[in-house]
This record gives structure tokens, C-alpha cells and sequence, in this order.
């Protein structure tokens, strides 16, 4: 499962860690019933800083980042975003939703609306941006994930990655400060990987925060500042990208990447 | 090895004709197998069989405006509509003032008519609505403006089915909705409240609701408050209608995929942003078949009304034919009657049709 690029040295050296981190998560459990999926969680997201998620399926590696947005809410533990604390206030959820793009493994774009539509749904509604401007934020983002041309299009006409970069642009378009992705290539056809692939480097190149789950090491190589290895529902390892592929030293980690290496 | 050379002439070709002609259509859609065949000619012989004496009893033997020739002859007497028409369209509205109920529908049939084009919903579209609506009622009702009021037990025909419908079911879309959004949400509260008021109506039948609104409901009015009976029947009608309504959009909503509500709410709308924005867009078109199935039943049930004694289009047609002067022609009054309510529920059918092809954005 991995792409053949060379192992590069990082786009940009990881930012310094600051007093002042974009996501931060102490302690966070989460349970679905009687079912503890996310234990004992910590992680502290520096701005600029870009993470890779991977581990094997079921391990919590979604439900962690959709707890960041609060599509999933946690239990126990806390999570600061942008210095905003997650609690049921529906208004805080809001604001941190608009500042924290989430990108899908499924697109999820909307159906009934035009490819422009999708992306001026959220400046217009949520950052009340007049229309006009909203559009033209909106062909700048499709220009630069290639695909203006198709903007008066509906989704339903466009073909899988060019339905994931528009999703991207739909993100961008609510100037996000923190990107989520949730294994945003692995519903797409091989040669489509590259495509959406080179719009989340060029995103990286300036200097979006990111946090991926994916299965792509040649990106995780080459992209990210940090690798977690999650499973059973804990962070068992992290690292930078050159020692977590040389030397991981957790055994679940090494099958892990025995596994998918190959 | 063989090359292929692309040859730009070969590219497009035309698709190949499948049927040609009269012949080939008849072939492809009446001969088309023995079964099929055999159908076509017993179909062919039983419209020889009825449709000759058919049209010959109601074209060409048939009466359209003496009243007295009628009695005895072979073909249909239509002079029971033309004769009595003010009536069956008006009911016991007063006779000099009949221009206005014409009138009113008139304007909704045009402003029908000029809606039906999707491009011209704007806001000044609304705006001539709502200004619309309110001029119908005041032609009605009269009172205002100079016009002498007319009390609404003197309304009756066409008029009173119209405006039972169209405010029926207009008020029951946007009430099934939120009904169905209520049935949907996570407030425990609202949720049964939902269920107990979509069940309850459901499992009565309309006449009884009638009944209630017009004979149980006006018991528990305080002394001297009275309610009009039309806007009871109106009342009865909007929420019966809703409670189904309701059912099927609540059907629309579970077929919108999770990630879609997840989209939006990742972008920061809120609630009711992502329902009216995102889902129920989706929700509602396609419901569209279902929904349009229940608005057209619900137009020929309010001629149910009858039973708490309004006089709707089906009444002064009934009424009609008590007078002893055209007893007997039932047959041509209760055609005409099931012409104009086929006359509607065609255009509501096929304008649905159009509106469904209209919203299909996936091609
Ligand atoms: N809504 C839910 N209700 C109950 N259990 C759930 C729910 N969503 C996920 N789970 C369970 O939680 C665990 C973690 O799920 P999650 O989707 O986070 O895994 P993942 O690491 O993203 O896996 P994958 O690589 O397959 O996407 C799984 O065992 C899953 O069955
Ligand atoms: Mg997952």
C-alpha cells in the first residue's frame, strides 16, 4: 500500500514547540456503550505542524480526529482547539468546526449543489462572507487544486479524486486553521492517489496545520514532522518519520509496518 | 503485433436505428412476442366494442344546451351541466356577486400556471403570493373595499374545493416536515410528542376527524365562541394531511447518507442550517413521488367535507340532480365532476414529474 516516492527529507522542519499549540488533547477516553475505544489520549499539536495517523483498522485512528471537530464527543479528558475547550456549548462547537476542515474518506460533497455551490455553502452561511466574494474565494481554491473548469458542474459528473480535491477546496475555503483528513485516498482508484496527494503537499509546502490518517507511507515520509502508531485505541508510538520507519521500536508497530511495507 | 490506427472518421457514429417507421414502432411496442401480440388484439377488440357507442352516446346523440329535448333521447343530456353550471361552479354564493370567487381562481390558476417554471421563484414570486392569497380570501369574504360580505356558509362549488386544497396542503407540507424533524431529533420530549401525534392521526380515518372539528370540537368552546366551520374542516384537513406527510419525509430523511449531515456540521452550520441547506434538499426530492401520491389523495378527500355539510364541487353536482327536472343524469354530472378533479390531479402528477427531472443532478 505504500507510493514509490523516494524517502525526501521534509518539506519544512517541524515548527518549535510553542506555549501556544493549535489542538491540544490531555487525557481524553472515549467509550461507544460499553466499548472503550479511545484511552488515555494526549497529543499537542504545534501550528504549522503536520501528523500522520496510522495503525490498523479499528484502532481509533477516526474516531480520535473526529473527537478534534466533535463529531464524535468524548467522555473524559479534555480537548482545546485554537485555546477553545470542547463542552456540549453549541456555540463553541461552531466556532471550532469553522476553523477545523475535515476531509473524507467518502468526499462527501453535496450532491444537490453545483461544485461552486458546495464551496460557498459554508463562507456564506457560517462566515456570512457576501456572495460574490464567496465565489471568488471559491474559483481561487478550485484553481488551485486544478479543476476550476469544472465548477459549474454537479458532483455526481466528476470522477472519484476530482470529487476528493474538491472537498479539499471546499475545506479550504473557510480558511481553516487545522485540516483533518480521514484516510482521505483510500476510496479512490490507484492512478487518482496522486492527484489528491500532490494538492495535500502543496497544501503542506504552506504551512497548513495538518493531521492525516493514512495508509500512504511515501506521504507520510516525505510530509510529516510526526508518525503516531495508534491500536487499541491508544497512542503506542510516535516519532519522526526517518526513525519511526528505521527503528520503530514497539512490536505491534514493527508487524504493523511488515505488514503494510510490502 | 497489430497497431491500431485511430481513423477520425470512424470515431462518432450515429447508434444504430432499432426501429423505423410506423412498422418498426408497432413492432417494437405492440407485436413485439405472441403474449404481447395476443394483448394487443383483445385490447384492439373491446375498444371496438366500447369506444363507438361510447363516443356516439356522448358526442354525437348527445344534448349540450336545451333542457326539455333531453328527456327521452339516446345520448347524453349535458344541458344538466350547462344549465345548472353557476351553481355547480359557485354553490349558493349570491348570484350578483359570483365575479369574484371567479376571479379569485383565476388568479391562482395563474399564478399556478406562472410558477411553474422553477427559474421564476424569486423573491417578488412570494411577495405576489402572499398578495395573491390575501386578495382570494378578500374576494371571498368580501366586507372590504367596498365589497359586500359574503358569509362563508354561502360558499360552496369549485371555489370551496379549491381553497380547501390549496391551503391544505400547502399549510400540511411545511407542518409534515417539521413533524418528520421532530420525529427525527434527539430531544426525547419532542421525539414522542412526534410519534403520539403522527400515530393518533393516522389511525383514524379523515370522516371522523371531520366529524370531530365539526360536532365534538365546538363542545369545548366557551359559550358564544364560535368557530367557522369551513376553517374547522380546513384545520382537520391541514393535519390529517400532515401527519402522512410526515411519514413519508421522515423516509427521505433516513435515505440521506450520515456523511452529509457529518459535512456540513464539520463546516459549522448549525442545526437548522444543515437541515434546510444540505438535508432536507436532498430529503424532499426524493420524496417527491410519495408526497405527490399523498397531496393527490388529499385533494379528492376534502370532497369528504360533504358529510359535515359544505357544499364542494361534488355537493352542488349531488344537489343538481335532487332537482326533479334532471333526475336521472347522474351519469353525465358525476363525469363531468371526475373531468375537473382529473383536470388538477393531472397537473399536479405531471408538474411533478417535470419538477423530478428538473432536480435530478446526477447526470
Ligand atoms: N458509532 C459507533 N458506535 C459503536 N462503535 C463504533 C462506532 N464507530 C466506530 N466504532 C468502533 O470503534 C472502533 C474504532 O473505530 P474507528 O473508526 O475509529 O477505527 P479506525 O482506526 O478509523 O479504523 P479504519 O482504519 O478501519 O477506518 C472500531 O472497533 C469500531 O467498530
Ligand atoms: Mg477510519
Amino acid at each position: 500500500m505504500t507510493t514509490s516516492e523516494p524517502v525526501t527529507q521534509p518539506i519544512s522542519e517541524k515548527p518549535q514547540q510553542d506555549d501556544d499549540p493549535i489542538i491540544e488533547i490531555i487525557a481524553m477516553h472515549k467509550w461507544f456503550g460499553e466499548f472503550h475505544v479511545l484511552k488515555d489520549i494526549n497529543l499537542r499539536v504545534t501550528r504549522g505542524e503536520r501528523i500522520v495517523i496510522c495503525g490498523p483498522s479499528g484502532s481509533g485512528k477516526s474516531t480520535m480526529i473526529r473527537c478534534i471537530n466533535r463529531l464524535e464527543e468524548h467522555q473524559r479528558g479534555k480537548i482545546i482547539v485554537d485555546g477553545i475547550e470542547l463542552t456540549n456549548d453549541l456555540k463553541n462547537i461552531e466556532r471550532i468546526r469553522a476553523e477545523v476542515g475535515m476531509v473524507f474518506q467518502h468526499f462527501n460533497l453535496f450532491p444537490h449543489l453545483t461544485i461552486v455551490d458546495n464551496l460557498t455553502l459554508g463562507p456564506i452561511w457560517v462566515r456570512k462572507t457576501p456572495k460574490k466574494e464567496a465565489e471568488e474565494t471559491a474559483m481561487y481554491y478550485l484553481e488551485k487544486v486544478h479543476i476550476a473548469e469544472q465548477a459549474k458542474k454537479y458532483p455526481g459528473q466528476l470522477s472519484g479524486g476530482q470529487q476528493q480535491r474538491v472537498a479539499i477546496a471546499r475545506s479550504l475555503c473557510m480558511k481553516p486553521n487545522v485540516m483533518l483528513f480521514d484516510e482521505p485516498t483510500s476510496a479512490l482508484d490507484p492512478e487518482m492517489v496522486k492527484e489528491v496527494l500532490d494538492v495535500m503537499i502543496s497544501l503542506a509546502e504552506e504551512g497548513m496545520t495538518m493531521l492525516v490518517v493514512t495508509h500512504e507511507m511515501g506521504f507520510a515520509k516525505s510530509v510529516a514532522h510526526r508518525v503516531l502508531f495508534m491500536d487499541y485505541g491508544q497512542i503506542l508510538e510516535e516519532n519522526v518519520p526517518k526513525a519511526f520507519f528505521e527503528n520503530p521500536e514497539h512490536e505491534r508497530t514493527q508487524l504493523f509496518l511488515s505488514q503494510i511495507l510490502h | 503485433m497489430t497497431v491500431h490506427v485511430i481513423d477520425p472518421a470512424a470515431e462518432n457514429l450515429k447508434p444504430p436505428a432499432t426501429s423505423v417507421g410506423v412498422v418498426g414502432w408497432m413492432r417494437a411496442n405492440l407485436f413485439n412476442g405472441v403474449f404481447n401480440s395476443i394483448l394487443t388484439v383483445l385490447t384492439l377488440i373491446l375498444l371496438f366494442q366500447t369506444l363507438p357507442p361510447f363516443i356516439k352516446w356522448a358526442f354525437i346523440d348527445a344534448h349540450w344546451l336545451s333542457g326539455d329535448a333531453c328527456r327521452g333521447a339516446d345520448g347524453a343530456c349535458w344541458s344538466v351541466i350547462s344549465n345548472n353550471l353557476r351553481f355547480i361552479v359557485f354553490g349558493f354564493y349570491p348570484h350578483p356577486e359570483q365575479w369574484r370567487p371567479l376571479l379569485a381562481m383565476l388568479l391562482l390558476v395563474g399564478l399556478l400556471f406562472y410558477s411553474q417554471n422553477r427559474s421564476r421563484w424569486n423573491k417578488p414570486l412570494a411577495w405576489a403570493w402572499l398578495v395573491g392569497l390575501i386578495s382570494m380570501g378578500i374576494l371571498l369574504k368580501g366586507g372590504l373595499l367596498g365589497l359586500t360580505a359574503v358569509e362563508s356558509t354561502q360558499w360552496g362549488g369549485l371555489p370551496l374545493t379549491l381553497l380547501l386544497s390549496v391551503f391544505g396542503l400547502t399549510a400540511a407540507y411545511p407542518l409534515g416536515v417539521v413533524l418528520a424533524l421532530g420525529r427525527q431529533s434527539r430531544m426525547r420530549v419532542v421525539q414522542t410528542l412526534c410519534v403520539i401525534y403522527i400515530e393518533l392521526i393516522r389511525g383514524v380515518p379523515l370522516i371522523s376527524l371531520l366529524f370531530m372539528s365539526s360536532v365534538v370540537f365546538p363542545l369545548f368552546l366557551p359559550e358564544g365562541v364560535t368557530l367557522n366551520k369551513i376553517l374547522r374542516a380546513q384545520v382537520a384537513i391541514i393535519l390529517f394531511t400532515a401527519a402522512y406527510i410526515a411519514e413519508v419525509v421522515r423516509g427521505g430523511l433516513q435515505a440521506i447518507p450520515r456523511g452529509q449531515y457529518e459535512a456540513a456540521e464539520s463546516m459549522g452550520l448549525n442545526y437548522w442550517q444543515t437541515m434546510r441547506l444540505v438535508i432536507l434538499p436532498q430529503a424532499l426530492k426524493i420524496v417527491i413521488p410519495p408526497s405527490v401520491s399523498i397531496l393527490i389523495s388529499a385533494f379528492k378527500d376534502t370532497s369528504l367535507v360533504v358529510i359535515i355539510a359544505l357544499f364542494d364541487l361534488l355537493k352542488t353536482t349531488k344537489s343538481v340532480l335532487s332537482d326533479p327536472q334532471w333526475m336521472g343524469f347522474s351519469a353525465e354530472a358525476y363525469i363531468f365532476v371526475a373531468v375537473v378533479y382529473f383536470v388538477c390531479c393531472f397537473f399536479m402528477s405531471n408538474y411533478s414529474r417535470r419538477l423530478e427531472k428538473e432536480l435530478d443532478t446526477s447526470l
